[in-house]
């Protein structure tokens, strides 16, 4: 079978898609899970999390039955704390430094409890937030992503008039375009964005790009301050021949599909290849897989050591059952017809550490071939570098540089998230979205 | 293996767990089921004149998710006819045999309705009478209960007119409703009594419901003060307990602790107070009959190891250790030391000693996790950190004694010894 699109029951997609880290059913589940938590003094779990929730004073405040009290200490400090508490790579943040980790016993649920809270003052809309008058100041968001509304939400807090434009035409960025089906789903996408809107002095333009219907320099001018929260563009290429071929797709764009359309139209291949192994090639394989691909394999350079995605998404990706490949990488895909057919690759070994510390890949000359009839292509995302520098942004190589009040080489231009990062997780964004308002809110004297 | 056979003034049973006088021996039904699970013996609900009971009658305490910590309850002694509790004591007696039968009781406030209550239980070949001087509510308004065992004098009195009749041993049930439980026990031995048990339950309020603002347990939107009992109660009980295992005259009497008890542990800590044997309630109604498995298994386990042969080798033996603050020893001092391999960086021992006590531990701020250190020369040895600590022996107490020599309070004064500075 070549690629195709419904190759499952939309019974069977439904399954395939459900949330993959349920939430508690009951109150009480929530409440023998907060009541395990010995509510530790300068708590590792706080001071391992980007946006430094105070997860001992949320997961306490379950405990007494104050969900409203709860919530809000986890949404003043991460106003996606709903969405992070699904999509939080916690086994490497909060929930890895767990004390209990140290005891060998599980660590405390901590985004299960912070989901518990959060959706609830989701779903409730909650008026957790009072705005403070106007001051009007005019700050102008560039994209609707974590760091755009974290920043938007933070100055319209401060009484701001805020105006964010954004390329598509939903917010959230690459919660809403990026992250796994599995993890979020639109709906909660959209009653997360809704719930941060709902402070009040922010308009979200959408359908409004930056570079084609707006220009920063129009902005700097209508605007006090502009916060530039663009994230990174599409999956780097692989620079291989082949690569122009029917069926070499690039993850972004794949999963950018299947988040924004019924999973019945999104076609995968019978042999899928996937070439990387960070998050986004881990969700492209995984979901590659419950769209009903036969066989998907993961293709990394370096060894299961120096992975970039952490245990928890590697054995999601081994329950799902992909394969793996280890040491190898691309050298050419063939094809038939113009469509993918075969996928030939280096075989590595691990020579001296590179720059990131890690043994860096070396090219053994031997070879394999594997027959595919899909490439995905997710090994790392490259920067909006030509937006940046036509509009005169300091960077590195398209991440834009900031100085320690988030503020760019332009004055009262500041940047943060992704763009800024080269790509990070949500909660980074977040965290980032914060610092940028506090930069702006201070170089406006507010 | 340990022989738990008890013998409590004669009245013999296969171990020393009975249950005590409450709805869990309120019944034939209740009683067979706690025999055949194993228990000792039974004192049963307290007989009396006939009582009409409220609905909605428990409430409790509930502490950091664990659900009843402390238990409480607005009802009143046997709400069933007299006749026909005492027709299931003599059905059950013939039964099991080997077990204690002990009828509770609380009569009219007159010699003539105790003397027929005593008579009247003994005749059904009961091993033992308790005289219920403990009931804090709905008796009390009545002169009865509490109200009795809070009077020394009234107590001897009915004490007497119960030993005017008694052919089986006596035991008097104080309440903990009092200042002291000594001037009771006292005034009961006075009376005669050949025993004392205690505690009775406590008064209380266990909470509010914060909707409809009604305390709990709720009696058609009004409440009263209830019986507290329960794992909370039992610091208390055995404070109580030793108070009268100190006492010279009590000291020859067998008492039955009761207040709390839900481990074999908590039973034989009321033992080394001076308890000849235990009753439980609470623990039984929580978590049913079956607890008496490990209550024996655990105790007897516990005397194997120590060596104790029977229940009698150990009863009593922590009696002298508690004594009175001027006798403690000031050159005694301890320290806290903090096993770095076992702490897991909590940080709970530094808040606590940081916030509320001496400041005597050091920190070193890790990321995530910071490093705590004790000051020994700050230390005062108050046990804070080891108790919040969550890891077993990751905070030992160590002994750094201030001078060889025993050196108590009233000494210390006397010679005019330094206090502290700051
Ligand atoms: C496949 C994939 C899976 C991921 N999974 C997870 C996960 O499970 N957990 C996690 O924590 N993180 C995950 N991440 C990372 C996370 O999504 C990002 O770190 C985070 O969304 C970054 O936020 P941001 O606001 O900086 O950028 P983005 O989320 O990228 O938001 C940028 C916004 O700007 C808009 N924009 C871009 N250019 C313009 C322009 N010129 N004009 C106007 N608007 C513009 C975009 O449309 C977008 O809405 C994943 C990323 C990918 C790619
Ligand atoms: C619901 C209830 C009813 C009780 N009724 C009586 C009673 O009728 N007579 C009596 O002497 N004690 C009664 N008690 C007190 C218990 O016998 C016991 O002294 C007290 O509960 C402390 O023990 P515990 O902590 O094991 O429950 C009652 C206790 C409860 C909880």
């Amino acid at each position: 079978m070549p690629i195709q699109n419904n190759r499952l029951s939309t019974e069977d997609l439904a399954l395939k898609f459900a949330d993959v880290h349920p939430p508690f059913e009951h109150a009480e589940g929530a409440a023998i899970e907060a009541d395990r938590c010995i509510n530790c003094y300068d708590a590792p779990c706080t001071k391992s999390c980007p946006t430094s929730i105070d997860v001992p004073l949320f997961i306490k405040q379950i405990s007494s039955g104050n969900i409203k009290g709860s919530a809000k200490t986890i949404l003043s400090s991460n106003i996606m704390g709903g969405g992070c508490s699904k999509v939080c790579p916690v086994e490497k943040l909060c929930e890895g430094a767990c004390v209990y980790n140290l005891l060998g016993e599980e660590p405390i649920s901590i985004a299960k409890l912070q989901r518990y809270s959060a959706e609830k003052a989701i779903k409730g809309k909650w008026e957790l937030f009072e705005r403070k008058p106007s001051n009007g100041k005019k700050v102008a968001v560039i994209g609707a992503g974590p760091a755009g509304l974290a920043c938007a939400h933070a100055l319209s807090l401060q009484g701001v008039e805020v105006t964010v434009f954004e390329k598509e035409e939903k917010g959230g960025g690459l919660m809403t375009y990026g992250v796994a089906a599995y993890k979020v789903t639109p709906e909660f996408c959209k009653e997360e964005v809704d719930f941060i809107l709902s402070i009040g002095g922010i308009d979200v333009q959408y359908k409004k790009e930056l570079g084609k219907d707006i220009t920063l320099a129009e902005l700097q001018q209508k605007y006090d301050a502009v916060f530039l929260g663009i994230g990174v563009g599409i999956a780097r290429s692989l620079d291989i021949p082949g690569e122009e071929l029917d069926g070499v797709v690039d993850a972004i764009s794949f999963i950018y599909e299947l988040r924004t359309n019924d999973f019945s139209k999104i076609a995968v291949g019978d042999n899928v290849a996937v070439i990387g192994m960070g998050m986004t090639a881990i969700d492209a394989a995984t979901q590659s897989k419950r769209l009903g691909a036969k066989d998907v394999t993961l293709i990394y350079r370096r060894t299961e050591n120096e992975k970039p995605c952490t245990e928890v998404e590697l054995d999601l990706a081994k329950l799902d059952g992909c394969s793996f490949i280890w040491l190898a990488s691309p050298k050419e895909i063939i094809g038939e017809n113009g469509k993918v057919k075969k996928l030939v690759c280096n075989k590595m070994k691990l020579g001296e550490p590179d720059t990131s510390g890690r043994r860096a890949p070396v090219d053994t000359g031997e070879t394999f071939t594997m027959d595919v009839d899909m490439v995905i292509k997710a090994a790392g995302q490259i920067p909006f570098e030509e937006l940046i520098n036509k509009s005169s942004v300091q960077n590195k190589s398209g991440k834009i540089s900031i100085n320690n009040k988030t503020e760019t080489n332009l004055k009262g231009v500041f940047a943060g998230g992704d763009s800024v990062n080269g790509g990070k997780e949500v909660v980074d964004a977040v965290q980032a979205g914060k610092d940028g308002a506090k930069g702006i809110l201070q170089y406006l004297g507010v | 293996m340990a022989n738990l056979q008890s013998n409590f003034l004669g009245i013999k049973s296969p171990n020393p767990f009975w249950l005590a006088s409450a709805p869990p021996t309120d019944k034939k039904i209740n009683v067979i089921r706690a025999f055949e699970a194993g228990w000792g013996g039974v004192v049963w609900k307290t007989l009396g004149s006939q009582v009409k009971n409220v609905s909605s009658r428990y409430s409790a305490l509930n502490y950091n998710g664990r659900k009843a910590v402390g238990f409480n309850n607005i009802e009143l002694i046997s709400d069933r006819p007299l006749e026909v509790n005492l027709k299931e004591i003599r059905e059950v007696l013939k039964l099991f045999p080997d077990r204690a039968m002990i009828i509770s009781l609380m009569a009219d406030n007159d010699r003539k309705s105790w003397h027929e209550m005593v008579k009247k239980s003994q005749d059904t070949g009961a091993h033992g009478l308790e005289l219920n001087f403990g009931c804090p509510h709905g008796m009390v308004e009545r002169g009865m209960g509490a109200a009795v065992g809070q009077d020394p004098d009234i107590a001897k009195m009915v004490v007497e007119w119960v030993m005017e009749v008694a052919t089986i041993p006596v035991i008097t049930k104080l309440t903990p409703n009092v200042h002291s439980a000594v001037p009771g026990g006292l005034a009961a031995i006075e009376g005669g009594t050949n025993g004392l048990s205690l505690i009775n339950t406590i008064q209380s309020v266990t909470g509010i419901d914060l909707d409809t603002l009604v305390p709990n347990p709720n009696v058609g939107g009004q409440s009263v003060f209830g019986g507290y009992c329960g794992p909370a109660v039992k610091p208390i009980a055995l404070k109580m307990l030793t108070t009268l295992a100190q006492e010279e005259r009590i000291r020859n009497i067998p008492i039955s602790g009761i207040g709390g008890i839900t481990t074999w542990k908590d039973a034989v800590e009321f033992m080394l107070l001076g308890a000849s044997n235990v009753q439980v309630c609470t623990a039984a109604m929580i978590s049913g009959f079956k607890i008496i498995t490990d209550l024996c298994d655990g105790m007897s386990n516990w005397m194997d190891e120590k060596g104790y042969k029977s229940i009698d080798d150990f009863v009593g033996l922590s009696v002298p250790k508690i004594t009175r603050w001027e006798e403690l020893d000031i050159n005694f001092h301890i320290v806290a030391k903090i096993d770095q391999d076992k702490c897991i960086h909590c940080g709970l021992c530094y808040i606590s000693c940081e916030d509320t006590s001496h400041q005597s531990i050091d920190i070193e701020r890790g990321n995530p996790y910071n490093t705590y250190t004790i000051k020994e020369e700050e230390c005062v040895g108050c046990n804070l950190c080891k108790i919040v600590c969550p890891v077993n022996d990751c905070i030992t107490m160590v002994e750094q004694r201030k001078g060889d020599e025993y050196l108590n309070w009233i000494e210390y004064e006397k010679r005019g010894l330094p206090l502290n500075d700051h």
